[in-house]
């Protein structure tokens, strides 16, 4: 049985199939990369796991279990956290009271949901903007108080959306150090990402998808050489030409 | 914070009990509106303020607190102090299908939604004669003819009672859920939380209190007709600008907002002559609050500070 396995997912938007026949199998404990370029249907692919777009077709299977139908906040209960490419802080609330919210999911106690908060707060390295509005955070802190936030929900697989998008490099840097640190701590990762650097230096496995189908999957170097990748990245010539 | 807490509560409190027996007849009147405002607008609040789901529609609710000591009466002369128990059950009830249908929408549909609702309520119980008497309403005679000083007390105590439970919620899990449901749905729903069902806490003990301020209503003036009670503009409308003017999603926001409404209300209208000024006036201050200070007085009580302290450099 496979931890997390796609199932010829399908969705469409009107006329544009924005995921097509998507299928993949994530073994728990990997970090597994998904690129593409805009618009291929890496986030609608994201969207559809998590069932905030149903998917037309196709199954996702989680520990057995199939969760396509199931309702958005049952996929979190059932352990699968993520992130939003557009960041969605609760604005009007600090970072911990964000956090918080989170960790409500596995208590009913605010003495233990504060506890686990702090803690995710101390992973994250937030400590220091603990009481800060969320919506007074710069980019870089938002994007590790939506990891804190979804870690805090205690999940077994975890979907981070473009967190390196519209970071410095030593941001980047913090990030995936953030990232190789939930990976060790047992979370299996899903990782949707554009910086190449990030993407490729922490991946075990890499999918590249183009107009949402799959092109290849492989370790992170297979994928870099992959013709069919640098074609829909660079263009023809760029093949022809190396 | 956290020492200073118990202060405002204690002050207030104490004044709540000692006031009223220095006041005539008609000021301890005054007295009693304020407090069923102040219980209106925090029942509102819940929803509104807290779970952000602002609603036009609360008549509704107070108006079913009401008919349901007046219906009691109506047919069967049962006394309306029935209607404490029966009135607020029943908005709370009723609240259940309400929210059902009302919470598949979002932000401004749900708001037109509630409205709706309200405005249905109000043309039931004026067509529907043999039902609620139509639109002469239900009056009742008092089978206890209290004094202004004993219904000052029982509403005091229901105020007490609504603005504890909504602070208990707010300090819980409940109200952590509500928040964030509040800021951001669709992150909510990503942390777990089930919105739906979220709502409903907010929405039923929200329909409760309110439907308790309506009973409670129909047993102190004794007559309540649908266009009063299930009123769209007096009522539904003016319960979120009360909650807005002092600070939605604030604890104690609505009863400031409450107090500030009902007084300017009453010395509007012993002013000889202008009849209905006071609305006017009090949709002045809320555009002033909406421009100025849009998360309410309390909810902008650091802008404020800064208006009239300077702030201290440190140097």
């Amino acid at each position: 049985m496979n931890y997390f396995e796609l199932k010829n997912v399908v969705r469409r938007f009107g006329g544009l199939v924005a995921v097509s026949n998507i299928s993949a199998a994530i073994e728990e404990g990997e970090i597994f990369g998904l690129i593409g370029p805009n618009g291929s249907g890496k986030t609608t692919i994201f969207n559809c796991i998590n069932n905030y777009y149903p998917t037309n077709s196709g199954e996702i299977i989680f520990k057995g279990v199939p969760i396509e139908r199931m309702s958005t906040h049952k996929i979190c209960e059932m352990g699968i956290g993520r992130t939003f490419q557009v960041v969605k802080p609760l604005k009007r609330l600090t970072v911990l009271e964000n956090i918080m919210s989170g960790a409500f999911l596995r208590t009913n106690k605010v003495r233990v949901a504060r506890d686990n908060a702090m803690k995710a707060l101390d992973f994250c390295q937030l400590m220091e903007r603990k009481d800060f509005l969320a919506k007074d955070l710069p980019i870089a802190d938002k994007k590790r108080m939506e990891v804190a936030r979804a870690l805090a929900t205690e999940p077994s697989l975890l979907l981070l959306d473009e967190t390196a998008a519209g970071l410095n490099l030593k941001e980047i840097e913090t990030m995936m150090e953030l990232v190789k640190k939930i990976r060790t701590s047992g979370i299996t990762c899903i990782i949707v990402e554009h910086v190449m650097k990030f993407i490729m230096g922490i991946s075990d496995r890499v999918m590249c998808i183009n107009f949402g189908m799959e092109i290849a999957t492989g370790k992170p170097e297979e994928i870099a050489a992959h013709p069919e990748v640098i074609k829909a990245y660079l263009g023809e010539e760029y093949v022809t030409g190396r | 914070m956290m020492k200073r807490g118990w202060v405002t509560p204690v002050i207030l409190g104490i004044l709540a009990l000692v006031i009223p027996f220095t006041l005539s007849s008609y000021y301890q009147h005054i007295l009693i509106l304020v407090i069923i405002w102040i219980t209106m607008a925090c029942a509102w609040n819940l929803l509104g303020g807290f779970a952000g789901q602002v609603s036009f529609g609360h008549a509704l609710f107070f108006g079913l607190g009401a008919y349901g000591g007046g219906l009691l009466y109506h047919h069967w002369e049962i006394s309306t102090w029935w209607g404490m128990i029966v009135g607020p059950v029943w908005a709370a009830v009723i609240a259940i299908p309400l929210g059902l249908i009302t919470f598949r929408l979002r932000g401004p549909y749900f708001a037109l939604s509630m409205l709706a609702m309200g405005e249905i309520a109000r043309i039931i119980f004026t067509n529907w004669v043999p039902f609620s008497g139509g639109a002469v309403g239900v009056m009742i005679s008092r089978t206890w003819g209290g004094e202004k000083l004993q219904y000052y007390f029982i509403i005091l105590a229901i105020c007490v009672v609504t603005l504890g439970v909504v602070a208990l919620m707010r300090y819980s899990k409940l109200g952590f859920y509500f928040l964030s449901i509040r800021e951001d749905q669709d992150a909510a729903e990503a942390l777990g939380i089930p919105t739906t069902k979220y709502k409903m806490y907010a929405l039923i003990p929200s329909a409760f209190f309110t439907g308790l301020a309506g009973a409670f209503y129909m047993n102190y003036m004794a007559y309540i007709e649908p266009r009063v009670v299930f009123n769209l503009e007096a009522v539904s409308i003016m319960m979120i600008l009360t909650v807005m003017l002092g600070g939605a999603g604030t604890l104690w926001g609505p009863v400031l907002g409450a107090t500030v409404y009902v007084i300017l209300a009453e010395v509007f209208r012993t002013i000889p002559g202008i009849k209905e000024v006071h609305v006017l006036v009090f949709a002045l201050i809320v555009v002033l609050i909406i421009m100025f200070l849009p998360d309410g007085i309390l909810g902008e009580w650091d802008k404020i500070k800064r208006i009239f302290i300077k702030p201290k450099l440190a140097s």
